[in-house]
């Protein structure tokens, strides 16, 4: 087996292997674009589902899962962030941040489910939250609070200590520093965290089903419980209610992924435009 | 304010910030308690031997044995490697060595798509498309432990590859030259400097999809059967210990959502064995 | 007040918010708040597609109300009920003995069915013979007589109340095998059997659709009528189940389903109205 050959057969078997991949891939985005886009109309967004689903559209889910989103990440954001700028501002590498960052990488392992079961026992059953907007909101914000301080962490990281010398011979204080200099300047960054955990926190089913519930009426009060757009799709899908419907929910979420990476997309090239 | 008063708050403010730092650490924490004095004090009552080795899941009889569903998330974690790994692999490889920047610049985002699907999605197609496939062609019911390997699989696809890309394009352009100089094919110098160097970062990929599959639960409900018996062939439903939590969480009380909890402790252990495997093959390679 | 002070409130008057939220959330009375009150029913699957139905007709008649329909299961429904975390908890079977304690309220009775493949030629069973394909005993459809492939046996979870009172209806105290197919809900199971030509399952009999075959057991074929006339003995109680004496909102929407309104559309979507059995409800007499 002369090396050229090696090559080509090599270069063969790489290039069928991604193709394989790519091909299952794309087939899987082809499939729901094309079964669910058709049924996509502007009543389908603004119409509350009917007869279980099989009917009507998905505007409450839609509202719970935003209503979700928002509760999660007003808790996730200011721990997250502030969990990085301790890391970065408030102190040097030692036991302290190492144990930080072992929990942190620790919190981010843990399998879904065991966040649902944890959120369903601890805030519906024993803190009486029910399923709520408010149960499923904590839980929600436990699961993406990694990846918050994991991103945050990396953006106020690259903000050139020019910085916080100047800020220093200045005569500012720390806190002056780090709210007036180091967090604009790494906003962008910490902005492509928080879309990052968006779209993780939109497809979301495990947790969110034992802790925001299943009601398929529009949460109102952060105690009112409601349907994710994600368990929606779960529902209807696995119960057969209603195959028009899941795909088009389906086509909903990869559009609001799509949008979301889009978005993110274009914060980290405005990022980067506006560094150089 | 004077300068004591600005150096106090600046140490009240280092100590606020120390309480949110630790938030993170508070609440696995939390988690962790919670789940250790749930589920130790019925591993005790029942016997770790018992939990662990028992094949007779029926918890309203009293029976506790999660062994069947210790042996399918087993399976199914290594099935899901082995479809999604060599195929991961192979597709990087690709990606970065032998295909064109605009191939690339189109295909990144569009896994950065696929790998914010919910996985139910996945789950749901893989009934509708896979499991007639599988029930047709080769036998059972088609809901089984194959399906579930697959379409983990595929799921796990987009995380192993970017992350192998990101690995492999870390690769500094000076080994490929220094192997291209000493008249390697590219090939060669794929398999034997490139891939070698990057060996870290794809091990990190391959260990975080692994960490996703076993901890993927909806999906797996609805492609892999749910039954409580140890898989015998491929094609034998299969119920996971993930599954298992979901399938019941919503009535067990007592013993029995001790013993739910006593399974996230072993879910626990898993993830944690599979991230101390990461963790050493990482050493490894920076000392090597 | 200077940043350092500002700061220190701040932090506190989110407590107290957190605080004041959790103080106000009751839970076995139905919540009041801006306007408008809410209850929860939790618990069967198979009561949830017409609680929900009836929910939402309520609901347009009687503005400013909302009703929350959850599922989980008989067994969750009757834990929901006990904890308070639903105002009604739902269930599809009969309680237990160690379940006793909750204020029942039957609404309605359905019937069970064993549903198989339109292609599957299978027209009859013994309460004997699914007896013994359920146990695992029975394993390929060439022992009824059909083709020789096996049986893809599927049932439903352990807490599910068409699972308690199939147990209870055809199995007596024979387990179940551990082998079987498992799916979470009535839908889930006709889906699977929709599409599955050698399988058999059970579901509740008023969501049997055209995708699937509902066999004669012991030459009965099931029916409302067949139920009504006693010769269908398969069927089980739908129960609203309630901590203690229903008021408000809560008994508001129990009177709704047990009135002539609430019961018909019960008996349009495939029940048997509990009125029907139990003649008027006492509860409602005001």
């Amino acid at each position: 087996m002369t090396p050229r050959r090696a090559e080509h057969i090599a270069l063969g078997l790489m290039i069928s292997g991604a193709f394989l991949a790519l091909a299952i891939l794309f087939f899987i985005i082809a499939v729901i674009m094309i079964k669910g886009l058709p049924h996509i109309t502007t009543r389908f967004l603004l119409d509350n589902p009917m007869d279980m689903g099989r009917a009507g559209g998905i505007f409450s889910t839609i509202v719970s899962t935003v209503y979700l989103l928002i509760v999660s990440l007003i808790i996730a954001i200011p721990l997250g962030v502030g969990t990085a700028i301790y890391l970065t501002e408030y102190t040097v590498e030692g036991k302290i941040t190492k144990i930080v960052r072992f929990g942190t990488e620790c919190l981010a392992g843990v399998p879904s489910i065991i966040l649902g079961l944890f959120g369903f026992i601890l805030f519906v059953i024993k803190l009486g939250f029910g399923w709520s907007v408010l149960s499923g909101g904590i839980s929600l914000a436990i699961m993406i609070l990694p990846v918050i301080i994991r991103t945050s962490e990396e953006a106020i990281k690259a903000v050139p200590q020019s910085f916080r010398d100047v800020n220093e011979v200045l005569g500012g204080s720390k806190w002056q520093g780090v709210t007036r200099l180091v967090l604009p300047n790494a906003a962008p960054g910490i902005l492509t965290g928080v879309i990052l955990s968006v779209g993780r926190g939109i497809g979301e089913t495990a947790v969110v089903i034992f802790t925001l519930g299943t009601s398929l009426r529009t949460p109102f009060s952060i105690f009112d419980s409601g349907r994710s757009m994600a368990v929606h799709f779960y529902i209807i899908a696995r119960e057969g209610i209603s195959m028009a419907n899941a795909y088009a929910t389906a086509a909903v979420l990869v559009f609001s992924i799509l949008f979301i990476n889009i978005f993110s997309y274009y914060l980290m090239h405005r990022f980067v435009k506006g560094r150089t | 304010m004077s300068a004591v008063e600005i150096k106090r708050n600046e140490r009240i403010i280092q100590r606020i910030f120390l309480v949110i730092a630790f938030s993170s650490i508070f609440s696995l924490f939390l988690i962790a308690l919670f789940i250790f004095v749930e589920g130790l004090p019925m591993i005790w009552k029942v016997g770790l031997k018992d939990f662990l080795l028992s094949t007779r899941w029926a918890p309203t009889k009293g029976y506790f044995g999660i062994f069947s569903m210790i042996v399918s998330s087993f399976w199914v974690t290594i099935g899901a490697l082995l479809f999604g790994g060599p195929l991961g692999l192979m597709c990087s490889i690709f990606l970065v060595e032998f295909a064109s920047f605009r191939v690339r610049a189109i295909i990144k985002p569009a896994l950065e798509l696929l790998a914010g699907i919910p996985s139910v999605v996945y789950g749901f197609l893989g009934v509708v498309y896979l499991v007639p496939l599988i029930r047709d062609y080769l036998g059972g019911p088609g809901l089984s432990l194959l399906t579930s390997c697959i379409i983990l699989g595929i799921m796990i696809l987009p995380t192993v590859i970017s992350i192998s890309v990101d690995a492999l394009v870390a690769v500094p352009h000076s080994y490929r030259e220094a192997a291209f100089s000493l008249g390697a094919t590219h090939w060669q110098t794929t398999y034997m400097v490139t891939v070698h160097a990057a060996k870290s970062g794809i091990i990190t990929a391959l260990v975080l999809g692994m960490g996703r599959a076993v901890g993927e639960t909806m999906a797996v409900i609805m492609i892999a059967g749910n039954a409580l018996k140890i898989p015998l062939s491929p094609l034998d439903p299969i119920r996971t210990l993930t599954s298992n939590i979901a399938l019941e969480m919503g009535y067990a009380s007592g013993m029995h959502r001790q013993a739910l909890f006593a399974t996230g402790i072993v879910l626990f252990f898993f993830v944690m064995a599979l991230n101390l495997i990461a963790a050493i093959f990482a050493h490894r390679e920076r000392l090597g | 007040m200077d940043k350092f002070t500002r700061w220190h409130v701040g932090f506190f008057c989110l407590l107290l918010l957190v605080g004041v939220c959790f103080a106000c959330s009751k839970k076995d009375s139905p919540k009041e708040k801006g306007g408008y009150t809410s209850i929860i029913l939790a618990g069967s699957t198979s009561v949830q597609p017409f609680a929900e139905k009836l929910a939402e007709i309520y609901m347009v008649k009687n503005p400013s109300t909302v009703v929350n329909v959850q599922g989980g299961g008989s067994t969750a429904g009757i834990k929901a009920a006990q904890t308070g975390i639903a105002n009604i908890g739902t269930s599809s079977r009969n309680l237990q003995p160690e379940e006793k304690g909750l204020f029942e309220i039957p609404i309605a009775y359905d019937g069970i069915a064993v549903i198989v493949n339109p292609v599957n030629p299978l027209e009859n069973l013994s309460t004997e013979t699914l007896r013994r394909i359920y146990a695992g005993k029975i394993l390929n459809w060439k022992e009824l007589g059909g083709v020789d492939h096996r049986i893809t046996t599927i049932t439903r979870e352990e807490g599910s109340g068409t699972r308690g009172s199939f147990e209870e209806l055809v199995m007596e105290k024979i387990e179940i095998d551990p082998g079987c197919i498992v799916e979470d809900s009535n839908g889930s199971v006709r889906e699977l059997v929709a599409t599955d030509p050698y399988s058999i399952g059970y579901i509740s009999l008023g969501l049997v659709n055209k995708h699937v075959k509902a066999v004669a057991l012991d030459g009965i074929t099931p029916s409302v009528k067949a139920i009504k006339t006693k010769r269908y003995r398969f069927f089980r109680p739908f129960l609203f189940l309630t901590r203690k004496r229903p008021e408000g909102l809560t008994l508001h929407f129990i009177c709704y389903v047990l009135s002539p309104e609430g019961q018909k559309i019960l008996a349009k979507e495939g029940l048997i109205p509990s009125s029907v059995i139990h003649g008027e409800s006492k509860l409602c007499r005001q």
